[in-house]
């Protein structure tokens, strides 16, 4: 057991790409956690996609040695999306080394991620980095951070993760300044459970953060919120190695596998305690997260439903923000609903379940929750458009909102307002971090965030603005349901919940998108667009007058008879809607073209 | 008996057949390895490649074939010597329908002459258009007047009938040219007993398919169909297959005996046949075909043999092509409105497809099923030639067999 006053518990936050990553490489190597020959840039995005797409995805935590401390550091991920993984790594800590680009200066998930760690109340070692850079400017940044975060100026320091300049210092600074963990190692156990991920050969592995008692192997524990009790099958530290340990004691982090083989049963924020001996209140956990942008997923083969959903269920074990439940479509089959925080979460899950579990998925397009009050009084939660009831029940539609943070040098502002208007924003605040930096702060309802909203900005503003969000309650609107009918009949994968100002504007476009996609018929298929029973757009797929094999070559009869096998094997793998038989494909091109 | 003959005198633009443009040294050669195939089937072997990968002899008294077709390709690029030795070789049934296919170009005098001294009771000429844009859009080469002097060469050398073969939904074709071709063709002197009326199909890999501005529109071509129709009837041109019309009497025995799942034996390269069931292929290249013959071994590489299911599946597929039709029990299209006005009955409890119908044939076709029971009826396969040879091992599966080399 490590004194809990050689012990210094860290989080590396900061805004999206501003080196978290690169400086946890720098201290992994100073303190010889990891050697030369195995040293790899981005050591801890250990995860195919993290590596490809160069960002993390999820909270690593490692344990290292410097000088006669043992520092517990999490490196975080930086995307607005995943600021979930960082306040539960938080609560893990006593501290947080705060990142900002001195090349960039402040961004909105530094003050994001900045002020998660004032909640937490917890003591922050700000550092400009980058300073190799040509374009480099920590005197002016310093005193932006200064004047907006409140943190001194000749407290930040000046490091570069890439040459590991300062790095020595930093390191020395979070001794001196993170405080040590305090906890009674012979109080009853308590020990928070602050990330979860599924091994395929050991199962349910949890990180843990103890902070009273002692946690021992082969011992037995027991879980507060669940209520069971489980075998401690092995303790450990991360270093970054799995290393098998005896016991671990306050303020230590490390992992437990306890043969929890339940899903659901090992959620994060957990409280471990002692089964023997249970401590009388668990600890404080996390809130879950709620999920705010909503798809149907299914399995592009039906056969596959049970292997979708064993996935999901493991996903979720490593990403308990993710929610998932049955729901039928006419057109797609079977699948499920999920529920994700944000869409490039939703494309990293969507991801992940096709590559780590060999799944062949379509997704529909985003939709939001919204909330519908009934003309009979009651009110209703809808994250699937074609659950929308119909105008006539309809008293009025709610959506979420969200404040938005936008940090744009101050030439683009008209064009960022331009944006938010065009997305029914409405401006709450505007305040110069410094004469070239502007914060804007805007409600926006979240479905107009989804589209494409970031895409938007980063273009207009050549990549320089930086967007946060946070939930902001629901505001009604005047919203209506667009459905889409093929030769009559709703395809419930195209219902969506627009504006009415724009809802003629999307029936006409999803009609003329589906005409080009949808096979001709032995019949004309009349493609309307509807609210309610009115038609607002139409377009034909007009009857196809010619299917035929013309020539038999010189006695190939075998020729066409596999021709004809391969379209009857083809219709039978169509959806029928309205008697119109439609291929798999073109419902996925629809959807795509939909994002 | 089917005889493929692989030379072409330049490529259409359109064309997978499987033919070479320049392989004429070979022909002499390519003659004397079919007649030496054509004597070995007559003397009762065929060899077909079996499930296990062995090629296996199957002995059999196929007799005078009722038909033969010789095809391409182009037939008539074989020195007329060539072709009278290979005609000649093939034992045959006075009342057998000999046709052979022809370029009008090379059908002069002298070559209908040799045709007719060989035995040739039809021409199949590959007329294609009579429009010169229509012709040049497809890559072909001849003019119209060398049709009208074909046709006055196949009438003096007094072949009994000729055919001609139109493609229709080439580029440059307006519903005007086509009506044209269509009259100029009935027009000829003497008008022809049969026409083949085929819609531009763009293969893979042909020139054609690399150039999508000159690919067909489909509504376009079904309109011509239904023009070449209309006017084919009116001249007493019935259709008796879809893409066949013929004076009552001059439909071709050989064709329809592919839509009948009759048995026909393959002679030359790439060329199929079918006996019983087991439907087989012979070697693509003329070089291997021609070194497979001399050495004694089977030019077959390919094979199949379809389980009974299949089988009967097949013949209802093939029947629904031509105008007799299939039993009504074959066909459950219900009561669905759209589908009744693809078929008609005729007389005799059948469904036959309706001109809307024909153009839909595989919509149609797809809705074919077998009979639920193996019933001894036989299925509406025509009647075969007696002397058909047992089938090769006719089990509940169907079995498909290739050979890279022979
Ligand atoms: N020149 C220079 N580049 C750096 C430095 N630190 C990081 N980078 C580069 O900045 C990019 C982002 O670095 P990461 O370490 O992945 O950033 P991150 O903060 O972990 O990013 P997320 O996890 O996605 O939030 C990489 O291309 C790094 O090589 C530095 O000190 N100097
Ligand atoms: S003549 Fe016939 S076989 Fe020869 S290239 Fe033209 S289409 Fe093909
Ligand atoms: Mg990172």
């Amino acid at each position: 057991m490590i004194q809990a006053g050689r012990i210094r518990n860290f989080s590396i936050i900061s805004h999206v790409d501003h080196g978290k990553s690169t400086l946890s490489d720098r201290i992994l190597e100073l303190t010889h956690a990891v050697d030369a020959r195995e040293m790899r840039e981005q050591f801890l995005d250990s995860m195919e996609l993290e590596r490809e797409r160069g960002i993390t995805i999820k909270a690593q935590n490692v344990r290292v040695h410097w000088r006669d401390h043992v520092l517990h550091l999490i490196d975080t991920p930086g995307h607005v999306d995943f600021g979930y993984e960082v306040s539960r790594s938080l609560a893990a800590c006593e501290g947080v080394v705060l990142l900002v680009d001195a090349s960039q200066g402040i961004e909105a998930q530094t003050l994001a991620n900045c002020y998660l760690a004032l909640e937490h109340d917890l003591e922050i070692v700000a550092a400009l980095n980058k300073i190799d850079l040509p374009a480099a400017d920590p005197d002016r940044y310093a005193g932006e951070i200064e004047q907006v975060l409140g943190l001194p100026a000749e407290g930040i320091l000046r490091i570069s993760a890439k040459t590991g300049e300062g790095v020595v210092e930093l390191l020395d600074e979070i001794v001196s300044r993170i405080p040590a963990p305090r906890g009674d190692a012979a109080a009853p156990l308590r020990a928070l459970v602050f990330d979860s991920y599924y091994d395929q050969y050991r199962g349910v592995v949890n990180a843990v953060r103890v902070v009273e008692g002692t946690l021992r192997s082969r011992s037995r524990v027991r879980l507060f919120q669940a209520g069971s009790t489980h075998e401690v099958e092995e303790i450990g530290i991360r270093s970054p190695r799995n290393e098998p340990v005896d016991e671990l004691g306050p303020g230590e982090v490390g992992y437990l596998i306890a043969g929890i083989k339940a899903v659901g049963e090992a959620r994060v924020g957990e409280t471990v305690t002692e089964a023997a001996r249970p401590a009388t209140e668990p600890l404080e956990g996390y809130q879950d997260p709620k999920p705010m942008v909503f798809c149907g997923l299914y399995p592009l083969d039906g056969d596959e439903l049970p292997d979708l959903r064993d996935a999901l269920e493991k996903l979720q074990l490593s990403d308990a923000s993710i929610t998932f439940e049955p729901e039928t479509s006419a057109a797609l089959g079977v699948g499920f609903r999920c529920g994700y925080l944000g869409l490039l979460h939703m494309d990293i899950a969507r991801e992940r379940l096709e590559r780590e579990f060999g799944l062949s998925l379509i997704a529909t397009a985003p939709s939001v929750e919204y909330v519908a009050h009934l003309t009979n009084g009651s009110s209703q939660r809808v994250d699937n458009p074609s659950a929308m009831p119909a105008p006539q029940q309809l008293e009025s539609i709610e959506e979420p909102i969200l404040a938005l943070t936008i940090i744009t040098p101050s030439e683009y502002t008209g064009t960022v307002m331009d944006l938010c208007q065009a997305r029914r924003g409405v401006l709450g605040k505007m305040q110069y971090l410094s004469p070239e930096r502007l914060e804007l702060i805007y409600t926006v309802p979240l479905a107009e965030v989804v589209v494409d909203f970031f895409d938007q900005l980063k273009s207009r503003t050549k990549g320089y603005a930086s967007l946060d969000y946070e939930p902001a309650g629901y505001q009604p609107d005047d919203l209506v349901k667009v459905d889409v009918l093929l030769n009559g009949a709703p395809v419930d994968a195209f219902s969506s919940i627009v504006h009415k100002s724009r809802s003629l504007d999307y029936g006409r476009k999803m009609t003329a998108k589906l005409r080009e996609l949808i096979p001709r018929q032995l019949f004309d298929v009349p493609i309307q667009a509807a609210i309610g029973g009115r038609i607002i757009a139409r377009e034909t797929v007009k009857a196809k007058r010619k299917d035929v094999l013309a020539k038999c070559y010189g006695g190939d009869i075998t020729r066409k008879r596999k021709l004809l096998d391969k379209q009857r094997e083809g219709k039978r793998r169509m959806k029928s809607i309205g008697r119109v038989e439609i291929p798999q494909e073109a419902f996925i091109s629809a959807l795509r073209l939909e994002e | 008996m089917y005889i493929h003959i692989p030379f072409c005198a330049r490529r259409c633009d359109y064309c997978a057949f499987s033919t070479w443009t320049d392989r004429h040294f070979l022909r002499s050669a390519y003659v004397d390895a079919c007649i030496a195939h054509v004597r070995l089937v007559q003397s009762g072997v065929v060899e077909v490649v079996c499930p296990n990968g062995d090629t296996t002899s199957t002995t059999c008294q196929p007799g005078p074939p009722a038909t033969l077709y010789v095809g391409g390709g182009t037939p008539s690029q074989l020195e007329p010597a060539d072709l009278s030795r290979l005609l000649e070789a093939v034992e045959r049934q006075p009342a057998t329908e000999v046709t052979i296919e022809a370029n009008p170009d090379d059908v002069t005098e002298t070559w209908a002459g040799t045709a007719r001294r060989a035995g040739a009771t039809r021409i199949s000429l590959g007329v294609q258009s009579l429009d010169p844009v229509v012709l040049g859009g497809l890559g072909r080469a001849h003019g119209a007047t060398a049709v009208a002097s074909a046709v006055a060469a196949i009438a003096r050398a007094g072949i009994a009938s000729y055919s001609v073969d139109l493609i229709y939904g080439g580029a440059g074709e307006t519903a005007e040219s086509w009506r044209a071709t269509l009259q100029g063709v009935l027009d000829l002197d003497p008008p022809p007993q049969h026409v083949s009326a085929y819609a531009l199909t763009v293969e893979a890999g042909t020139p054609l398919s690399r150039h999508p501005s000159r690919h067909p529109d489909e509504d376009e071509q079904a309109s011509r169909y239904e023009i070449a129709d209309t006017i084919f009837e009116a001249a007493g041109l019935r259709w008796y297959e879809i893409s066949n019309w013929a004076k009552p009497g001059f439909e071709c025995r050989h064709n329809m005996n592919y839509w009948a799942q009759g048995d026909y034996l393959a002679i030359g390269a790439a060329a199929h046949g079918h006996l019983a069931g087991t439907r087989f292929r012979n070697t693509t290249l003329p070089e291997r075909y021609v070194e497979a013959i001399a050495s004694g071994r089977s030019p077959v590489v390919w094979s199949e043999t379809l389980a009974p299911a299949a089988r009967e599946l097949e013949a209802l597929e093939l029947a629904l092509r031509t105008r007799a039709g299939v039993p009504r029990a074959n066909l459950p299209i219900g009561d669905d409105p759209v589908l009744a006005r693809l078929v008609q009955a005729d007389g005799g409890g059948n469904l036959v497809l309706s001109r809307r119908g024909r153009l839909l044939a595989n919509e149609v076709a797809c809705r074919l099923s077998a009979s639920p029971m193996p019933s001894s009826e036989p299925s509406p396969r025509a009647a075969r030639r007696p002397g058909r040879p047992a089938s090769p091992g006719e089990s509940a599966r169907s079995a498909e067999t290739q050979r890279e080399t022979v």
